[in-house]
């Protein structure tokens, strides 16, 4: 079984980063389990959201409390709160920065990939200026980080499950893909 | 086929299933998804059936059952406060004997003001009349909305389907969606039934008489529901491979202990199960499928055969304890049996019930806590 803890910010898509992961791997055939955690249903609040992937099925009905690995999709966050909670030693760290971060005494035991999916989804136009939505490119970063799901199955859950512009966001998964990099 | 959907996605794919006729809710979190869901289809006409906005949780039961007086098949849903809202109604429908079908997604009831899931919501609905069925999994929601139709239609009883908040309702996981052409064979349009005759409207008053003979039928039906659920379960299974049975047991044949829990707190049960097994330890797991009727022969059979049982109780009665627990030990001792049950009281207001939790409580019942009291699991300093 592998545990991924998700974080972002109330309205960041953070939960549907985390369904639209479940559903490529369910079609890439893997049993999974993913759950959203709400602190306080309110626009730009930390959120967590959950994704269980196993062979058999998944009969565990428990919080993530030791991911195997961690995506941020807010830097703000790994002030604010502790994004290696729990993080097994060795997982990766996916964050969404444009350069890496000063100060990486944090993430000592831990392996670190950074994507810049702001600009990404600027760049693609999803969201809006101030409020860009990061989720498809972290997607794209995340299956070239992990070797799964194939990209294939990532571009089919975003035609599918994605309502407006789906195209551009299949071209920021892509491009998170191509300009992920391992520290 | 199999989809990666959310329990309330489940809940809403079996009411589109079902062709539901008459729809009637009021949102509340976090049930809301589950009605957005459904006016979505009867926008789209993708559910031929009639959405009635209504402006609370008492005028929704109100309309089911005003459309079901008349013949309709119905649908609400709803959570805690909500349901809490509807509760007379609730004695209203089954005492009129109505089919309606409703999914009550378990959330605690303030104060204080909590979102997540607890099972006293729908618990203390208990004496209602009303059927209740509790969920493990998304593919269990979908199922069991789909037997409850049937169930329902012939018992002519109300049925709530419950799911707890979040833990299930919020969660994706695998889902088959049978094809249309298999439901449709499995539930045919609803039988044809007394309905009011509106050129000939009837009442019943004056019933001091009669009134204990209404109830005495409700009673003998309720009983003839345990076994008429279970053929119900075992012709699903004919027809998709699934079933559930009233309760369920894992690795109880055997067992020296068996925990008793009913929804999510189940499966993690079982993993704990198995990592017992692994050392030697004997435990098993019943989880409590059917609360109303409460099938207490088919609770009881396993559990005898065990040396100790825990109950953990995702709800709470105060004054009196885990309300599983009182259902269980009433059971053990309509058979004579003295087993030692003792009580657990875990994941209050959705309170995380993680392995390590369940692992205490069978440490704590090898160590024999003071029966008839129950034991807090989680609480801070």
């Amino acid at each position: 079984m592998l545990e991924v803890r998700f974080h972002g910010r109330g309205g960041g898509g953070t939960v549907v980063l985390a369904t639209l992961l479940a559903k490529a791997f369910f079609q890439a055939g893997y049993q999974v389990q993913s759950f959203p955690f709400f602190g306080v249903e309110r626009r730009g609040a930390p959120v967590e959201a959950y994704l269980r992937l196993a062979s058999k099925k998944i009969l565990a009905r428990t919080g993530v409390t030791t991911p195997d690995h961690v995506v941020v999709q807010d830097q703000s966050l790994i002030e604010d709160i502790g994004v290696t909670a729990g993080l097994k030693p060795g997982g990766w760290i996916l964050l969404n920065c444009p350069i890496p971060p000063s100060d990486m005494s944090a993430f000592a035991n831990h392996r670190v990939a950074i994507v810049d999916a702001t600009s990404i989804a600027l760049k693609n136009r999803i969201g809006s200026r101030t409020h860009p939505i990061v989720n498809t490119a972290m997607i794209g970063a995340f299956a070239r980080m992990m070797e799964a799901p194939p990209m294939d199955t990532v571009i089919a859950a975003i035609r599918k499950e994605v309502p407006s512009d789906p195209e551009r966001n299949v071209a920021a998964a892509e491009a998170a893909y191509r300009e992920v990099r391992f520290l | 086929m199999k989809k990666v959907i959310s329990a309330n996605q489940a809940v809403s794919y079996a009411v589109l299933a079902a062709k539901a006729q008459v729809i009637a809710a009021y949102p509340i979190t976090p049930q809301s998804s589950i009605v957005e869901m459904l006016s979505g289809f009867c926008a789209t006409g993708a559910l031929q059936a009639k959405f009635i906005n209504v402006e609370s949780e008492h005028s929704a039961m109100a309309a089911c059952i005003s459309a079901s007086v008349m013949g309709a098949r119905t649908f609400t849903a709803t959570s805690s406060q909500g349901l809490a809202l509807m509760h007379e109604l609730l004695h209203y429908a089954s005492g009129l004997r109505l089919p309606i079908v409703m999914a009550n997604v378990n959330r605690a009831l303030a104060s204080p003001f909590n979102l997540k899931a607890d099972l006293s919501d729908s618990l203390s609905q208990r004496d209602t009349g009303w059927l209740q069925f509790y969920c493990e999994s998304g593919q269990e929601v979908f199922d069991t909305i789909i037997q409850s139709y049937r169930i329902s239609e012939k018992l002519l009883l109300p049925v709530m389907v419950n799911l707890e908040g979040f833990i299930l309702s919020h969660t994706y996981e695998i889902v088959d969606l049978p094809e249309q052409s298999q439901i449709d064979l499995f539930l045919p349009p609803a039988p044809a039934r007394e309905c009011l005759d509106v050129d000939n409207p009837c009442m019943f008053g004056s019933t001091t008489d009669y009134y204990i003979n209404f109830r005495y039928k409700m009673h003998q039906d309720m009983e003839e529901a345990k076994t008429f659920c279970s053929e119900i379960d075992a012709e699903f299974k004919k027809v998709f491979g699934r079933d559930y049975g009233l309760v369920s047991t894992y690795l109880c044949e055997d067992a020296d202990l068996i925990l008793v829990t009913a929804g999510t707190i189940a499966g993690t049960c079982r993993v704990v199960a198995d990592r017992c097994r692994a050392k030697g330890m004997k435990v098993g797991v019943l989880r409590v499928r059917m609360f109303r009727p409460f099938p207490g022969k088919q609770i009881c059979e396993p559990l005898r055969k065990a040396k100790k049982v825990a109950v953990i109780d995702r709800d709470f009665s105060p004054g009196c304890g885990g309300i599983f627990a009182q259902e269980v030990k009433a059971s053990l001792q309509g058979i004579n049996c003295g087993l030692p049950v003792y009580e657990f009281i875990a994941g209050l207001g959705g309170k995380d019930v993680t392995d390590k939790d369940i692992e205490l409580i069978i440490e704590q019942t090898h160590k024999m806590p003071n029966r008839g009291e129950s034991t807090w699991i989680g609480l801070l300093k």
